[in-house]
């Protein structure tokens, strides 16, 4: 049995508390590595993120990315869409084609 | 005029020379890891070759299919996606109007204490030998009104309406979650694959016919020399039986 996990700041996930997911508040980008290795090495299979909370600890992010669990998706905060998640789309077609050819307009 | 004919003809024959020294220069050191002209060799060489050239054709195969369906599920990835973030953002707008609606405490408390849970069934689904997760969704509790935690009294409609909003994407962005994660393996999968596939044909496989292309030259000058020797001694033991020299001199 695995769980879902969202991972930001307050504002921006609170409103998932209410659907059962397990929302973890975290700002700062140390606290936040912490955090996904301990979420990441237990039972969670999702872990959302903000995406503002995404850029700051990319490198991070990217250990999870050939790993079948957990799955870490982006999601935009209540800041507004910084454009992160469909970026991360891109890079993926861009790693397994070479060139972005189908988005790229 | 004849003198002219012979010097040209004599230079091109030296120009030829020299091109097949330098081919013959050429091979000998592509086959850069130094093999030992052997029989044995050969057939190692070959049997190489063979495989590598399976493996080539197998590999590229298994590209080809897995560029084909990764570029259905990247679209997909990407619709999703657009669709999520778009209700995302909705219903971040709607808990900013509820939040304004009510005071701090209340929506503290109101959210303090979930009823709702939800646990995820993952199962792996195999493609082109990619594991990729399936994950199947089950809440604690069958009413989905449970995602109500909490009384009605002193909360603003507002808010039933937000929550109600994020409720409604939670389906599509498991989904999400599933063809996302499936992407990106399948993405690093392609990579690894093309890499495989090109290391293949540009340095295996020609390594593998110029060290083939090596010995057997190498193997019929061995042989060539060989005969010339037998051919030598055979004079020479002729010589020694019948002195054929010494017969024509008298």
């Amino acid at each position: 049995m695995y769980k879902i996990a969202v991972l930001g700041d307050y504002d921006s996930i609170y409103g998932f508390a209410t659907l059962g997911l397990d929302t973890f508040p975290v700002t700062d980008p140390a606290e936040a590595v912490k955090k996904l290795h301990q979420l990441g090495s237990s039972e969670y299979a999702v872990i959302y993120m903000t995406e503002g909370l995404a850029a700051k600890i990319e490198h991070e992010i990217e250990k999870y990315k050939e790993q079948t669990l957990p799955a870490i998706i982006l999601i935009p905060g209540v800041s507004g869409n910084t454009g992160k998640g469909i970026e991360g789309v891109k890079k993926s077609v861009e790693q397994a084609v070479g060139s972005d050819i189908l988005f790229s307009n | 005029m004849a003198n002219a004919t012979s010097e040209k003809s004599r230079s091109d024959l030296e120009l030829a020379r020299r091109d097949l020294n330098a081919e013959r220069k050429e091979v000998i050191e592509l086959a850069s890891t130094q093999v030992t002209p052997t029989r044995m060799e050969l057939t190692k060489q070959k049997r190489k070759l063979q495989t590598a050239t399976r493996g080539h054709k197998l590999l590229k195969d298994k590209r080809d299919e897995l560029m084909r369906q990764f570029m259905e599920l990247v679209r997909e990835n990407m619709e999703l996606r657009k669709k999520v973030e778009a209700g995302i953002k909705s219903a971040n707008t709607n808990f900013v109007i509820a939040k304004a609606g009510m005071s701090e405490e209340i929506l503290n408390v109101a959210l303090m204490a979930p009823k709702q849970e939800v646990y995820l069934e993952v199962s792996k689904k195999n493609v082109m030998s990619v594991d990729t997760p399936v994950f199947e969704y089950k809440t604690r509790t069958a009413d989905s009104n449970d995602i109500y935690s909490y009384g009605f009294a002193f909360t603003s409609s507002d808010l039933d309406g937000a929550v109600k909003s994020l409720a409604d994407i939670l389906p599509d962005m498991l989904l999400l979650a599933e063809r996302e994660k499936a992407c990106q393996l399948m993405a690093s999968e392609i990579e690894k694959t093309r890499r495989r596939v090109n290391a293949l044909e540009h340095v295996i496989i020609p390594q593998a016919q110029t060290n083939i292309k090596y010995i057997t030259m190498k193997l019929d000058e061995n042989e060539r020399s060989t005969q010339i020797r037998l051919m030598k001694v055979k004079d020479m033991m002729l010589e020694e039986a019948h002195h054929y020299k010494e017969k024509q001199q008298a």
